[in-house]
């Protein structure tokens, strides 16, 4: 062969990788996207939900934006990599299920993209209006931080319209103490942030109240309403309770109409899609 | 000390043997009953069976509180003879097979390290094996020199008082292997001078024990397939037993047995019978074929009737009973298999037709109380079973976790599912879920509390089904399952059974579900690893934790106890390294 046809060859072949990254084989392919529904109940919907449509851990894929993925391409990168950072693992790392192949891997995409409803996750609030409530009278960032700016109490939320679907984001904000325990598996290690109310009384009688950051059976690592950390070992305590009972005042409606409510999670989920 | 008690402390103190390897002395501590103290043995140099005779130094250490005996072991055997594995009580310096002996009780007549000085133990060495992911092995220690696996089909000898590696084994692994559950392996069997393990591609492999290099390779069924193995093997007088992964892909499940020195297959029982054979009218048209029934978890051995117990895993698909009508015989099941031939003596079925992915894959342990010959294994499925050996009656079956699928029992006490209990299209919640009451992590029995001991978990699943085509080599399910949508978390345990009545003694709580498995020793201690990562010693009786220390990994191991120089140690595999803890 010689140099140049070895060049040409090469980057024809590159040029078919490439092509094999970029786009879904089996795009729009109905046989394919029902075997992507066997794959992704097997190995996503434990997180992701049946049909996809979020679990208590995983987002809502039904929804046309996502925070992560835009194209296929990027959808097979995060499938096989997993996200840093967050509880999404890298094919076959999770313990739950097997690795797919690559193949298998397009057929869940296609599954994904057969599910999504083009309009859903558009909330019917006003997201600057959100944005004004969650900074000011809703007093959400007392113990929320949003890109970078307010309170340390409670779980930061810049992602969380990324990956929650609407009603859980309404439900966390009228029932907060509801779904404290989203995500308490092995999986959970992943969360250290349970939200969990615990008062502890120390040897010299200070009482102690505030969320986990974490704990383990010995020791306990705990965030007061001030932001101050704690951390404590069991054994010398006087007391130590925990609650199920969020620190998170419930919002009932006369707190915050059903239209702030929207306002807000369109606020948050405008975030989400960023 | 309960009416199920065998072992009453004493032990054959006499010297073992040794081979040509240049000896190092031990002085090892054996349990007595408690409180009594026994005089140290001088020691004497023995003739091995081939009549080298050995060079040994006395070494004889003070131990501390010495409420112990110290024998003097003429030590360094270059062969692990069929015969010490035989009689593995006599050293228990050493820790020669999966469970610790044949009887899987997973404890240790060491009691140096006891209940009274516990609080003192530090970790001694650390070994990073630089692997990702979980580390589910148990390591071997025979003759000063620990054996052990990591995931991606490591294998690696150890010095074992100071964690330095001899030698390290790592086998290429083709690109498109399909472990189901993590990359991961349990351990590995040692006979003569081979140390023998299975790998992610489904060979079995026998390495020389002073060097890692390959002796013999066999393959025992295609990968591509999803055939795989992640268990410990067992050696049995002069084979090598070991079972097949793969319930995940409908692989038509098997135990194989190997000649240790040449590698050649000497049987194989297939846990899903074919044509003309019992059992197969338990499967309805050819769903046969793709079965599942694998044998994923170390299987245990009588001597006495010359019996493996084996236990089985799920029917595949797991999830889903439609296309499969019938018990789907030898899945979920103890198999009583001969030694030599592999022929199935009895089979005990804990849930048939199973469609939770309730695996009963778990160690089934060798008891004897009151002139009976038992086998007690609690089950994925949420009920401790106990069943005469000899006859593979079931004795007694009791729930030692929360549990829904079954609210009666048939005629031999064994619990029946609910119609109610079989999965839906919706899904709907039953207890336990798909990760069962306990799983594959170790329980252990101590013979002096007279306790069986048990990692579990109250947790319930929604199980949920739908149709699957089987494809070679693709993940074969048939279902999916989620966490219940109760609010309240979960709970992980460490629970004591009395295996005589099924009651449970004694729990501690963990923090949330861990998969550690339970070593007991004759130190009045047991011992365990959390989720959070923190290796625990608890006494026997109370489960008091008396220590733990942060390894800064969760633990999906189970720990072993072994002495050297006749110093006594505890290692736990966690995060991704291998710890071991002495006293100061």
């Amino acid at each position: 062969m010689s140099r140049q046809s070895w060049v040409v060859g090469f980057v024809l072949l590159m040029t078919a990788i490439c092509v094999a990254e970029d786009q879904n084989p089996l795009a729009n392919d109905p046989k394919a996207a029902k075997a992507g529904e066997y794959e992704f109940r097997i190995n996503c919907a434990l997180c992701h939900g049946l049909g996809a449509r979020g679990g208590g851990r995983g987002p809502d894929l039904t929804r046309a934006q996502k925070k992560h993925t835009h194209s296929d391409a990027d959808m097979f990168q995060v499938i096989s990599n997993g996200i840093p950072g967050t509880a999404m693992p890298a094919n076959g790392t999770n313990g739950q299920g097997v690795g797919m192949t690559d193949t298998e891997i397009w057929q869940i995409i296609t599954y994904i993209r057969s599910q999504e409803v083009k309009s859903s996750g558009k909330a019917t609030g006003d997201p600057a209006r959100g944005k004004q409530l969650f900074f000011g009278d809703g007093n959400c960032s007392l113990c929320h931080m949003v890109d970078g700016k307010g309170g340390r109490l409670g779980p930061d939320l810049t992602g969380v319209g990324g990956s929650r679907t609407r009603e859980a984001i309404v439900d966390s904000i009228r029932n907060p103490s509801r779904r404290l325990a989203w995500g308490l598996t092995e999986g959970s290690k992943e969360f250290p942030q349970e939200y969990e109310t615990v008062t502890a009384v120390t040897a010299d009688g200070k009482q102690i109240k505030g969320v986990t950051l974490n704990e383990d059976s010995f020791t306990v690592q705990i965030m007061d309403a001030g932001e101050h950390i704690h951390l404590l070992e069991k054994d010398q305590l006087k007391s130590f309770q925990k609650s199920r009972e969020s620190m998170m005042p419930k919002y009932d409606p006369d707190v915050l109409s059903d239209k702030e409510v929207d306002d807000i999670v369109a606020f948050l989920i405008s975030l989400g899609a960023k | 000390m309960t009416a199920m008690t065998e072992w009453n402390g004493r032990h054959d103190t006499k010297p073992r043997s040794g081979g040509r390897m240049q000896p190092t002395a031990q002085a090892v501590g054996i349990s007595t009953q408690k409180g009594q103290a026994r005089q140290g043995r001088k020691k004497n140099p023995v003739q091995d069976p081939s009549g080298a005779a050995l060079r040994s130094t006395k070494i004889i250490r003070a131990f501390r509180p010495c409420v112990l005996a110290c024998i003097l072991l003429t030590a360094a055997h270059a062969q692990l003879t069929s015969d010490r594995l035989l009689n593995s009580a006599k050293e228990p310096q050493n820790w020669m097979t999966y469970s610790g002996d044949y009887s899987g009780k997973r404890f240790s007549a060491l009691d140096q390290i006891n209940a009274q000085n516990a609080h003192s133990l530090s970790a001694k060495w650390v070994y990073q094996t630089a692997a990702t992911g979980k580390l589910e092995t148990t390591p071997l220690v025979v003759d000063g020199i620990l054996y052990a696996t990591a995931q991606d089909n490591r294998a690696f000898a150890l010095d074992a008082r100071s964690g330095r590696p001899i030698w390290i084994y790592q086998r290429q692994i083709p690109g498109d292997i399909r472990p189901c559950c993590g990359r991961v392996n349990r351990g590995v069997a040692i006979l003569g001078d081979k140390v023998f393990f299975g790998t992610l591609d489904a060979h079995v492999i026998a390495l020389d024990a002073k060097t890692g290099a390959v002796r013999w390779d066999v393959t025992a069924a295609d990968y591509r397939t999803g055939h795989s193995f992640t268990v410990a093997p067992l050696a049995v007088k002069n084979l090598i037993i070991i079972g097949i992964s793969g319930g995940e892909y409908g692989v038509r499940g098997f135990i194989d047995a190997y000649d240790a020195d040449s590698g050649e297959r000497k049987w194989r029982f297939y846990t899903v019978p074919g044509p003309g054979e019992p059992g197969h009218d338990s499967w309805e048209g050819d769903s046969w074929k793709v079965g599942g029934a694998p044998a994923w978890n170390t299987g245990t051995y009588d001597p006495a009737t010359n019996q493996i117990f084996w236990p089985t895993g799920n029917p595949a698909p797991s999830n889903r009973g439609e296309g499969r009508v019938g018990d789907n015989l030898y899945s979920n099941s103890l198999l009583a298999l001969n030694a030599d031939t592999g022929k199935l003596n009895w089979y005990f079925q804990f849930t048939k037709h199973d469609e939770h992915d309730w695996d009963a894959t778990q160690i089934p342990i060798l008891i004897d109380a009151n002139g009976k010959k038992l086998i007690a294994q609690a089950d994925r499925n949420g009920y401790f079973y106990v069943i005469d050996r000899t006859t593979g009656k079931l004795i007694s079956a009791t729930a030692y976790g929360k549990t829904t699928w079954s609210d009666s029992k048939d005629t031999d006490g064994r619990p029946i599912a609910n119609k109610n209990a079989e999965p839906t299209l919706a899904g709907h919640t039953v207890c336990p879920g798909a990760l069962g009451t306990t799983n594959f992590m170790p329980p252990t029995y101590d013979p002096q509390s007279g306790l069986f001991y048990v990692t579990a978990r109250d947790q319930c699943d929604i199980f949920s089904t739908a149709p699957q085509p089987y494809e070679p080599g693709h993940a074969f399910y048939g279902s999916a399952y989620f966490p219940s949508e109760e609010a309240e978390p979960y709970f992980g345990f460490l629970k004591a059974i009395d295996p005589a009545t099924g009651e449970i003694k004694q729990k501690f709580q963990h923090t949330s579900p861990t998969w550690s498995g339970v070593l007991s020793t004759a130190g009045g201690l047991v011992f365990s690893g959390d989720a959070e990562g923190n290796f625990i010693a608890f006494d026997a009786t109370s489960l008091k934790p008396l220590w733990h220390f942060q390894m800064g990994g969760a633990v999906y191991a189970a720990p072993m106890a072994y002495a050297v120089d006749g110093k006594e140690y505890v290692a736990i595999a966690a995060g991704s390294a291998i710890y071991a803890f002495g006293l100061p």
